[in-house]
């Protein structure tokens, strides 16, 4: 049970009047629900935290040093290893950096195969995103059902590409290899099994009672510190109010690559009253605000829905798909720079490639915008006033991968 | 078990005791919840539905160390990580095993090279008994190495020749005992013979012309 | 707005304040000294029509040729860049680019991190990655609320993505390669 976010002014708080004594606790590298290696310090005033100090590096895995020793297309493995459980979004990103830096021309079929596996992975990762939110509060059930829904959208990616996490398949000038024969049936078969499990997710997790009380007015980020702290993706996203007039903020909306601005999807802000969750009529729960955990949770559980949406029409459109799925990438990067940002599960992932002025194959300087590091840097800002109990709900919610984070 | 039960009357089985602690003891190995990077998620993949790491008896994951029996190195191990996982590793009771999965923890892997900040193969800080190779290596990998460390634990002699485990091979420690012509009693002497070195590597690592 | 308004609105402004442009180039960018950084970076985020309330990346980097060979054929001389990336959330789609130009060093003394203001102020976002910057980079950002390493350990030495860089072959008794 959740007290939310204090106030002095609160009458019906009496914890600021009983003085307990500040203390430092120190949560991680190893801690199970810190999502890997992340060290939170908190200064806490008995159960309340008055401060959080995250402590970064406990991955730091000098990608950046990397890119500028090797060629854009040796660097793809690297950028799979950064968002390991949205590794294809992150090769999709560095691609679009390096094409954008060398003028090219992506043929059709390459971007419907970009979108398809693009849009696929994000399924993965927000199940992820979804059962591990589930193990942070204390449920295993919801884990089991996200793993057993992934490995099945992991085994298409092995018939694509032969690896399960890592996958080097988006490439520049287009995607490695054409889709096997008989592939595009069985992905269709997938999303047929998998729509009618979305209503169990919620269920089972999303308007569950528990979960409910542990998720709403948790956490509550604000328009404006969002902005400030340069989140972005679900984070930003379950902070916006349709009704105040907010943009739809999805690069895919805004500023389309790929194609995007061809297919039909929504790009998920609150307030969620018509979108269909398979259980209508459909109210949010009692207690939740617009800003926190539970919101944030169910941008993620939409954008699902919305994905699979964009699959269906790209897999329509893949067997009238002009051009090849790969064109050859000049041989040298020409002088000068580019920053591309593309909108990966958990925000928008940019990336910032030099070329040098003397035409190497080598560039000068790769940058990698993380999302998650931007994500993270609210953490202080909406943990304060939190219990301790409050805060694997609070970073869950935030969904970081600390290799991305670190990077 | 339907075919096996009421098969056999009252019975007896005799057993040496030391057989009868190695086989409880490797059959509920506590692996530690210990995700580094990558290759944690392949092994949280292992703990899930379709490889499902209770049937061989390891899927009851520790939060903490001092109730693991198993440590799973899975990921990347980075200067500042070090410490701690050696920390970790001390923590652990005895008998304790180490799995080091994935191609950075057994020697770098990818960021070999140019990975300023990387362990090269986590062996440099604690031992280690199984190496999993793979970038990140499949579930079937893992319950690979899992069973070779059952192999491992059903070898013991603890009880009867009091000696606890062999030192896995190679036993390296974290601690590096400089070769002569790095090392030097004066260390302004040893920084010169060091930055010499360095040097000297860096010009037989360049590439010859063509 | 284009990036070409962008640019003549910013020198109607501050005049030969702006020391460079560039319009032909996938981002469209100016260069301007450290001092004016804080009045632009305002005058950015604040004017109607521009507001770029998001900053989206600071980066940090390092023009040099460590190869003495190379060298004079490298076609930059030795210097540092700081580039901003912005973007606006009033005006979805508008992006634009900053750039400072450093000496690698200060008063070219090796070992003294050059200055650059802190936009910490403005965008909260700048906290981190000033101190990424100046972690990885060695560009020191004066008025800082936190200046301190943030991915390395704080006893690190060095900053890894200086060219000149030197791996370290131990550190606290591992062994570096």
């Amino acid at each position: 049970m959740s007290t939310g976010t204090l106030s002095r002014q609160e009458p019906t708080i009496v914890e600021y009047d009983v003085r307990t004594d500040e203390m430092l606790v120190n949560m991680g590298p190893q801690h199970p629900s810190t999502h890997g290696v992340l060290r939170l310090v908190l200064r806490t005033d008995g159960e309340v935290i008055s401060e959080v100090t995250p402590h970064l590096g406990y991955l730091h895995r000098c990608a950046e040093k990397i890119g500028e020793n090797v060629t854009p297309i040796q660097f793809i493995p690297y950028t799979d290893r950064m968002d390991y459980l949205a590794g294809m979004n992150m090769n999709l990103a560095y691609s679009l950096a390096v094409e954008k830096l060398c003028g090219m021309k992506i043929p059709e079929k390459a971007q419907v195969i970009r979108v398809i596996i693009a849009e696929l992975n994000r399924i993965a990762s927000h199940l992820v995103g979804m059962g591990a939110y589930g193990l942070d509060l204390g449920t295993f059930s919801p884990f089991l059902y996200a793993f057993r829904e992934r490995e099945m959208i992991l085994d298409l990616f092995e018939e694509v590409c032969g690896a399960r996490l890592t996958y080097s398949y988006i490439t520049i000038g287009g995607v490695h290899d054409d889709l096997p024969p008989g592939w595009i049936e069985r992905c269709q078969k997938f999303l047929d099994y998998f729509k009618p499990r979305i209503p169990e997710y919620h269920t089972l997790l999303t308007t569950n009672h528990i979960f409910v009380q542990r998720t709403a007015n948790v956490g509550v980020l604000s328009k404006e510190t969002a902005l400030s702290y340069g989140c972005t993706g679900p984070v930003l996203r379950g902070s916006l109010d349709r009704r105040k007039g907010d943009p739809a903020w999805d690069l895919r909306k805004i500023e389309p690559y790929c194609g995007y601005e061809t297919y039909d999807f929504r790009a998920v802000i609150p307030p969620f009253d018509d979108w269909d969750v398979g259980n209508r009529p459909w109210e949010p729960p009692p207690g939740t605000v617009i800003g926190d955990a539970w919101h944030r949770f169910m941008v993620r559980m939409l954008e699902v829905v919305e994905s699979i949406k964009i699959i269906e029409q790209a897999l329509k459109r893949y067997p009238n798909a002009q051009g090849a799925h790969r064109i050859e990438p000049p041989k040298h990067l020409p002088a000068g720079e580019a920053y591309q940002e593309t909108e990966a599960p958990r925000g928008q992932m940019g990336f910032y490639i030099v070329g040098r002025p003397t035409k190497d194959a080598v560039p000068l300087r790769v940058r990698a915008r993380s999302s998650c590091f931007c994500n993270l840097s609210v953490a202080n800002e909406i943990c304060r006033g939190c219990l301790i109990a409050d805060i694997p709900a609070i970073v869950g919610s935030l969904d970081f991968v600390m290799g991305e984070v670190d990077r | 078990m339907g075919w096996l039960e009421g098969r056999f009357e009252e019975n007896v089985i005799t057993t040496t005791i030391e057989q009868a602690i190695n086989w409880a003891r490797e059959s509920s190995m506590w692996p530690m919840t210990f995700g580094l990077a990558c290759c944690a998620i392949e092994m949280m993949a292992t703990g899930a539905s379709r490889y499902d790491i209770d049937r061989f008896g390891a899927g009851a994951f520790r939060a903490t160390p001092r109730q693991a029996d198993l440590m799973i190195v899975a990921g990347t191990v980075n200067f500042k990580m070090a410490s701690r996982v050696r920390r970790l590793y001390n923590q652990m009771p005895d008998p304790k095993f180490v799995i080091a999965m994935g191609a950075c923890t057994c020697g770098g892997g990818p960021y070999y090279k140019y990975g300023y900040n990387v362990v090269k193969g986590v062996d440099l800080i604690v031992p280690v008994d199984v190496y999993v190779p793979g970038c990140p290596p499949r579930p079937e990998a893992l319950l690979e190495g899992l069973m070779r460390i059952q192999d491992k634990v059903r070898g013991m002699k603890a009880l009867t020749k009091g000696q606890p485990i062999d030192m896995p091979i190679p036993s390296r420690t974290g601690y590096v005992l400089l070769p002569p012509e790095l090392s030097d009693p004066d260390p302004q002497k040893a920084v010169e013979k060091q930055n010499e070195f360095a040097r000297r590597t860096k010009e037989l690592a360049t590439p010859a012309k063509a | 707005m284009s990036p070409a308004e962008i640019i003549a609105t910013l020198e109607k402004k501050f005049g030969d304040r702006i020391k460079a442009k560039r319009l032909d180039v996938p981002d469209a960018y100016v260069v301007i000294e450290p001092g004016d950084l804080l009045e632009v970076c305002r005058f950015l985020r604040d004017e109607p029509g521009l507001r770029f309330e998001i900053l989206n990346c600071i980066t940090g980097v390092d023009y040099l040729e460590p190869d003495p060979k190379k060298a004079p054929k490298a076609g930059f001389e030795p210097h540092l860049e700081v580039v901003y990336h912005l973007s606006s959330f009033t005006y979805p789609g508008q992006r634009f680019c900053l750039k400072l130009m450093l000496p690698r060093w200060k008063d070219n003394q090796p070992g003294q991190l050059p200055e650059v203001p802190s936009v910490a102020s403005l965008w909260r976002t700048a906290d981190w990655h000033e101190r990424e910057v100046y972690d990885l980079c060695g560009i020191y950002f004066t008025g800082h609320p936190d200046l301190r390493r943030i991915l390395l350990a704080d006893d690190w030495e060095g900053h890894p993505l200086r060219k000149d860089y030197e791996f370290p072959l131990e550190y606290h008794g591992i062994r570096g390669r």
